[in-house]
């Protein structure tokens, strides 16, 4: 367990988190407002997409700024079957991991040739390649984009027509993806993710071939974005390529360094309060996006490690927790 | 084939390489020198076109409107600078990337608050909104053939001032050894404010040209910001010689695809299938331009030499 404490935050404030997460929809039928369910849904649900992100962009230092456009084909691997009337989630789900999968390793693969920051504007050529194939099909609709008339079904197992079930699904998938990239980290694979972002020649020195194993990662994490597009589809009913917008790209990095990228819990805190404070600063004023700017670049400047790690920095002064 | 037509498309390439050259010229010398990544210059771009707007309105004069909003915008270049950009340089490119795109937001919502969300036009004055015959009865806007004149007139301009005046050899210098260039003595803070409020002006510039066509409109920097750092990459990080080969190079696949790449597809395949694959592939052109100079030559195509 205490390699849980490494993420700054007492692991028993997290678990509270989810715990929060899974009592929020009796909060949400209590208050008669059920909007609350749909914001803590799309918040779980980008969760997810930073969870994956982080995967590559905290543990293993390849900041990707394309990784929207994965959600991009996850969501319509969910709108595309759904257009010929094939509802088979099982179908539709293997279709969005697998299709995200692919890309990411034929994109990976010439990508992490690069280093830096033309790895960046790579990642970032490659997310407009796939924005601009969903723009110029007329057939799905194009820019107009895609409704999708029916979620997702499971022979009868699970039905996330209805929205409570849907929000457990999505919950439960946000713990899976959680302690899916746990294992990941803590297992050999992950310390040689972790030990080609400290020294990659050193790590090629004593034998790895840091390559293969920066793609598998980086298919991983594509994986899991796709995997979060999928959700987003079925909670969203209508898909556009304007999902995979460079500007989401970079809404997604930010999610992760907010929350502090290279912890297991961060980009779950960091889009919570990007999602919160994008729908708190919203209805205060049609101008929100500028306190939003400004606190992006004030956090840039006087942070480092994000909010996570804040409270590391607090907890290390409290004498608690904070072993990093 | 109506060679006319083409006449003209390549014109419009040109066109677009030069600004995209303006752009990008900037760009590439506050990413060369100051390894600055900023996303924000395609914010300037939009300041400069608003500026000048206001200040077309304000005098009813386009090129007086030019001639005032280009310090003007040098000016918001470099307090920007001053205030944010300056704490940035000792960051990674993660967060000038997270910072300049928390600019981007803020200069969005600025205009927004200032000018309001509908877009301006830029009326022009009589003698440049006409048009000049070309050959088979085709015409061509004689503003756009000003921007051109305008980006190659900057280009040369650059070219004097970077390879034969001291300014340019501190420049150069500190694309190809920034450190070298402190150690001996140059007050790199200076020159660093200098050469951001310069690139500020170019993109202004460029916005100031395009705005009578398209009018002055909120985020119209977030689209071609992203196709001038793909010419950057393309021509090789610091160097102004590579940003002018890589924008027309880009500026004219651009166009010319757009145009012309349904027809050259339907020589291999099926008129049906040319026409739903053109538009997808065209637009993906310089993406995977890009991504091809990157595998074969991961420093760009002109590069700087290092040290």
């Amino acid at each position: 367990m205490t390699s849980l404490f490494r993420t700054g935050l007492p692991a028993f404030v997290m678990v509270a988190g989810l715990g929060f997460l899974a009592f929020l929809p009796l909060l949400a039928v209590w208050v008669d407002n059920i909007f609350l369910m749909d914001l803590f849904m799309r918040l779980m649900i980008l969760s997810i997409a930073a969870v994956g992100l982080n995967l590559i962009l905290g543990y293993g230092g390849m900041v990707s700024f394309g990784h929207a456009a994965y959600l991009v084909i996850g969501a319509y691997a969910v709108g595309i079957p759904a257009y010929y009337d094939i509802y088979n989630g099982f179908l539709q789900f293997a279709i969005a991991i697998l299709a995200a999968a692919t890309v990411a390793l034929v994109t990976g693969a010439i990508a992490l040739r690069t280093k830096g920051v033309y790895f960046i504007m790579i990642t970032m050529a490659f997310a407009q390649m796939v924005y601009f194939t969903f723009v110029s099909i007329e057939e799905y609709g194009a820019d107009d984009g895609l409704t999708i008339n029916m979620r997702s079904e499971f022979a009868g197992l699970l039905d996330i027509e209805d929205n409570f079930t849907l929000y457990y699904f999505v919950l439960a998938s946000l713990i899976a993806v959680l302690g899916l990239v746990y294992r990941i980290v803590h297992s050999r694979f992950g310390m040689v993710i972790a030990g080609a972002k400290g020294n990659e020649r050193r790590m090629q020195a004593i034998g790895f071939p840091t390559y293969r194993y920066r793609l598998v990662c980086y298919v991983i994490s594509g994986a899991i974005c796709g995997y979060a597009g999928a959700l987003l589809g079925n909670f969203t009913n209508f898909i556009t390529p304007e999902m995979g917008d460079w500007v989401h790209s970079g809404e997604l990095i930010f999610m992760v360094v907010l929350g502090g990228a290279g912890s297991l819990f961060g980009p779950v805190l960091g889009t919570a309060v990007f999602i919160l404070l994008e729908e708190y600063l919203s209805r205060l004023t049609q101008y929100w996006h500028f306190p939003f700017g400004a606190m992006l670049i004030l956090v840039v400047i006087f942070t480092r490690g994000g909010i996570n790690g804040m409270f590391r920095w607090i907890g290390a002064k409290a004498g608690i927790g904070g072993r990093s | 084939m109506d060679w006319g037509l083409f006449l003209i498309q390549m014109l419009n390439g040109v066109q677009l390489g030069v600004l995209l050259f303006l752009l990008a010229a900037g760009l590439t010398l506050v990413f060369g020198i100051m390894d600055f990544v900023n996303l924000a210059h395609g914010s300037l771009y939009m300041m400069g076109a608003y500026f000048c707007a206001t200040l077309v309105q304000l005098t009813d004069s386009f090129i007086l409107g030019v001639i005032l909003a280009l310090p003007l915008t040098a000016l918001l270049g470099y307090i920007v600078e001053l205030i944010i950009v300056r704490t940035l340089y000792t960051h990674d490119h993660l967060d000038h990337v997270l910072a300049t795109f928390g600019m981007i937001l803020c200069f969005d919502t600025a205009v927004d608050f200032i000018w309001g969300p509908t877009g301006m036009a830029i009326p022009l004055p009589e003698f440049l909104d006409s048009h000049i015959d070309l050959f088979g009865g085709h015409t061509f806007p004689v503003f756009r053939i000003l921007i051109i004149c305008t980006g190659l007139a900057v280009a040369g301009f650059l070219y004097v001032m970077v390879v034969h005046t001291r300014i340019g050899m501190l420049i150069r210098a500190g694309a190809s050894n920034r450190t070298m260039v402190m150690a001996l003595g140059v007050d790199i803070g200076k020159l660093f404010a200098l050469v951001f409020a310069v690139g500020a002006a170019l993109a202004g510039l460029a916005g100031m040209l395009i705005a009578p066509i398209t009018e002055a409109s909120i985020g119209m920097g977030n689209e071609i910001i992203i196709v001038a750092f793909v010419v950057i990459i393309i021509g090789g990080i610091g160097s102004i010689k590579g940003a002018f080969v890589a924008a027309m190079l880009v500026g004219m696949i651009d166009t010319m695809g757009r145009s012309f790449l349904d027809q050259l597809l339907k020589l291999v395949m099926s008129s049906e299938s040319a026409e739903t694959s053109a538009p997808a592939l065209s637009a993906m052109a310089i993406y995977i331009l890009m991504a091809m100079v990157l595998t074969f030559r991961p420093q760009g195509l002109f590069p700087p030499k290092v040290r």
